[in-house]
């Protein structure tokens, strides 16, 4: 806890944070008003936050279980079954149909309910109103709406664990026909309905919540917040949302085709199909190319979606804990709207090998290379804040720090699959899987613990553990390296994604090892995560108590509230803002907060 | 730091503390959801270009919509009752556009009228759909089934009717949906919500849907009956 003594600066507001309570401006408030059905964005963030955690627990258990297929091809866990039951495990084995089940649902799991949801819900609610300056979201009532579909899209893809043919199990993407036919495998009947549903239903909640993210950045900025003076932060949820705003109703589209395909006799993604004990199906004349097209004209920019609410966390971090200006923010503007453009005009990377035509092919390559320039601003952007900073190292710094690291490592991968002439060799190998793990997956979820240490403070009015959080960083981010980096040697061995048992193939059998390898290490980082979950229920209710209204010493306006702020966030007037966010170490000043004004003979940054 | 600057200077609608369009956040909110159901709108026009394009033939419009109601044994007149269908709905946007002026004008008289109009010219699209698809039904068309040659006279797959049943009915939904927004307008009109309230902005908001659907048509129209 050494480096928050260093923070517990005096603070000459101090007591501002306990004198104006009777001034709050009090409704009457039930336990469902302010706890279930509540319209507060504070407290509807926090359920999306948790919600997402319920999530990333399961998906992750998931990832456990069926590493332990992959590191164990031949072991019997009899205990498994008396746990799972025999749709799951059989003979004391993870069953191919469960397996696929499991990879499939992981991913949509991890994609949308943790990393859409759980990040950019959690931290889009929380930080847009408090650090543009608002009371509240432009539409409380569309906010909660925002949630509660949510809650009944994770209520329904829970629903599928349990129908009796099981969840859906054509991997993530849900490509026809085994998304479409309900006779192609036993997940694609009611477990692909409920998982239509379930989608249909998250869609709903995410443009409810992305038009309001949009509405309230543009329209409830407090006097003195222009655009140039938003945090990063803010800019990066604002993208995020136009993003989601643009590319889900095309992904609504494509799963509109779908049910008629699965229900009316339609066939728009079907064509010229003979199934095994069915025989010739009478569709003809549509291509499951189509559905590809729909479905990664959302697929790629939603690694967007996920990704930049990490990064403008991270840049916020990064520059309050090295007590620097951010470096070079116009450009981490500019690079963040370049990516939200290029974002959409990449996704056919992911169809090199579906029967793409190769010319087309080369202009997606030119197009998906040009995103490393914006990315690669943003990683020296990065760095240069960080050099000769005077660095703090808190929990939520080395996750960001963390970050950068994963999104170099994971991102220089990423120009090799871009070529779609190395992507023959790589297309669904184990490198891809290492590739965007690394570069969206953990690295997103650091930014997520990033976000959620720096902020738990303001959240909470309590502080998390330090030592368990610094135990927290350090086996999940030597884990994530352990787990993810021998993945690009199976993939360049040719191994492929998504096989149930490696071992019976005389190529991959030199892998065995390695897998096991992998599989332990998945399991400690999984544990280590528990860890977190323990540190973060712990310390709602025992952790060490916030007493100053600003503890990192960080210029934006979130701080300025009340170390427990009320619906409203500000008691009396909401402050007015007088410069950008990052003034750090300037003219002898640690730090000058946004709402303080110009002086006469201050220097410009 | 001079902060006397006029409120009308271009550079300070984005300085905060007001909405840089000048607009409140909810006709804000309808833009950008129109620019979203675009997108939905624009992935299944697409979708239909290309499959349309990749097929080996397609049915000719002229042909497949020739019909109206009581039309005389053996005659054809085509796309003359869509053409009507398409009117209605065009003229359904000029007396929305008188009801948002109305309303802007505070004329509490004027907007029921015009309300009530628009509503009936919904309602009288939906009734010319409604009968369209029974007639196509009755013919053999629906998901799945197509009973239309292809132009040049070939076998044709069911591509035509999956995305005609799908993009025209997706379509509808929308205007269903618009006349039971300007339903629920009319009854707060008529209980002078927005009386009560300065303003008719809700209407306005109503209004932009309600255009959009229109101009969703207009494509959806071209590229059915037209092409």
């Amino acid at each position: 806890m050494s480096t928050e003594a260093v923070l517990q600066a005096p603070s000459a507001t101090h007591h501002e944070a306990h004198g104006d309570h009777h001034h709050e401006h009090h409704h009457h408030e039930t336990f469902i008003t302010k706890y279930v059905f509540s319209q507060d964005h504070k407290m509807i963030a926090k359920q999306f936050l948790i919600t997402g955690m319920v999530w990333a627990v399961l998906g992750g258990l998931m990832s456990v279980l069926f590493r332990l297929q992959l590191g164990y091809p031949d072991a019997h866990f009899s205990w498994l079954q008396d746990i799972l039951g025999k749709f799951w495990v059989e003979d004391g084995r993870i069953t191919p149909q469960a397996y696929y089940a499991l990879v499939t649902t992981h991913g949509t799991v991890l994609v949308f309910f943790v990393l859409t949801a759980g990040l950019s819900g959690t931290f889009a609610n929380f930080l847009i109103p408090l650090q543009v300056g608002a009371r509240d979201m432009a539409s409380p009532f569309m906010n909660m709406l925002s949630y509660w579909f949510f809650f009944i899209a994770s209520l329904v893809m829970l629903s599928s664990m349990f129908v009796e043919t099981g969840p859906f199990s054509g991997g993530w993407t849900a490509y026809p026909p085994l998304s479409a036919l309900g006779t192609a495998s036993p997940g694609s009947k009611t477990g692909m309905d409920l998982w239509l549903v379930a989608m249909a239903l998250f869609v709903v909640s995410s443009l409810l919540g992305g038009l309001n993210y949009i509405a309230t950045v543009l329209n409830m900025r407090t006097k003195g917040m222009s655009m140039t003076r938003m945090p990063l932060t803010i800019w990066a949820l604002f993208f995020t949302a136009v993003l989601g705003v643009l590319s889900f109703p095309v992904l609504f589209s494509g799963f509109i085709l779908l049910i008629f395909d699965r229900n009316f006799g339609t066939s728009f993604y079907l064509s010229d199909i003979y199934i095994n004990g069915v025989g010739a199906l009478p569709n003809e004349g549509g291509s499951a190319i189509l559905y590809q097209h729909l479905f990664w004209f959302l697929g790629h920019p939603e690694v967007y979606i996920i990704l930049l609410p990490a990064m403008g966390m991270v840049s916020e971090i990064l520059s309050t804990n090295a007590r620097k200006p951010i470096f070079g923010y116009i450009a981490m503007i500019g690079s963040m709207f370049a990516i939200a453009i290029l974002a959409f005009l990449v996704w056919a990377h992911h169809m090199f090998v579906t029967g793409l035509n190769p010319f087309l092919g080369s202009i997606f390559v030119l197009l998906t290379l040009l995103i490393a320039v914006p990315s690669a601003i943003k990683v020296f952007n990065w760095l240069t804040t960080l050099w000769r900073g005077n660095i703090r190292f808190t929990p939520a710094m080395l996750f960001a720090i963390g970050f950068v690291s994963l999104f170099i490592s994971g991102g220089l991968t990423g120009i090799w699959l871009g070529n779609s002439a190395l992507d023959i060799h790589l297309h669904d190998t184990y490198f891809v899987i290492a590739h965007f793990h690394i570069v969206m997956g953990v690295a997103s979820m650091f930014g997520m613990f990033a976000g959620i240490y720096h902020w738990y403070p303001k959240m909470y009015g309590r502080y998390l553990n330090n030592t368990l959080g610094y135990i927290h960083f350090w086996i999940t981010m030597i884990g994530a390296y352990l787990i993810f980096w021998p993945m690009h040697y199976e993939g360049l061995a040719g191994m492929p994604r998504r096989y149930y048992d490696y071992s019976i193939w005389e190529s991959f059998k030199q892998f065995a090892e390695l897998n096991r390898f992998i599989s332990t290490v998945a399991m400690i980082v999984f544990m280590t995560q528990l860890l977190f979950l323990f540190n973060f229920f712990y310390s709602i209710f025992k952790g060490r108590k916030v007493t100053t209204l600003n503890p990192w010493n960080s210029n934006t306006l979130e701080w300025t509230t009340p170390i427990r702020p009320g619906h409203g966030n500000w008691v009396g007037e909401i402050p007015e803002v007088h410069r950008w966010a990052y003034d750090y170490g300037k003219d002898g000043r640690e730090f000058i907060p946004q709402t303080e004004a110009v002086g006469a003979d201050e220097s410009h940054h | 730091m001079s902060t006397t600057a006029t409120v009308t200077a271009p550079g300070k609608w984005w300085s905060g503390g007001k909405s840089p369009f000048n607009v409140e956040y909810g006709k804000l909110m309808m833009w950008y959801f129109l620019m979203s159901d675009a997108f939905t709108f624009g992935a299944f026009l697409i979708a239909y270009g290309t499959t349309r394009f990749a097929s080996n033939g397609w049915p000719d419009p002229n042909k497949v919509f020739q019909s109206y109601p009581g039309m005389p044994e053996g005659s054809s007149a085509p796309l003359v009752f869509v053409s009507i269908m398409t009117f209605i709905l065009i003229i359904s946007s000029v007396t929305m556009v008188l009801a948002v002026q109305a309303g802007q004008e505070m004329k509490k008289k004027k907007v029921v009228i015009n309300l009530i109009l628009t509503i009936i010219g919904g309602l009288a699209f939906l009734g010319c759909q409604a009968w369209e698809w029974t007639h196509l039904h009755h013919e053999g068309a629906w998901w799945g089934s197509n009973p239309f040659l292809n132009a040049d006279g070939t076998q044709s797959s069911t591509n035509f009717t999956n995305f005609f049943f799908t993009i025209t009915g997706f379509h509808g939904f929308h205007v269903f949906s618009g006349v039971i927004i300007n339903i629920i307008m009319l009854i707060m009109t008529l209980n002078n919500v927005f009386e009560k309230r300065g303003h008719y902005l809700m209407i306005e908001k109503a209004g932009l849907y309600w255009h959009f659907v229109d101009l969703v048509w207009v494509f959806v129209f071209t590229c059915f009956y037209l092409i």
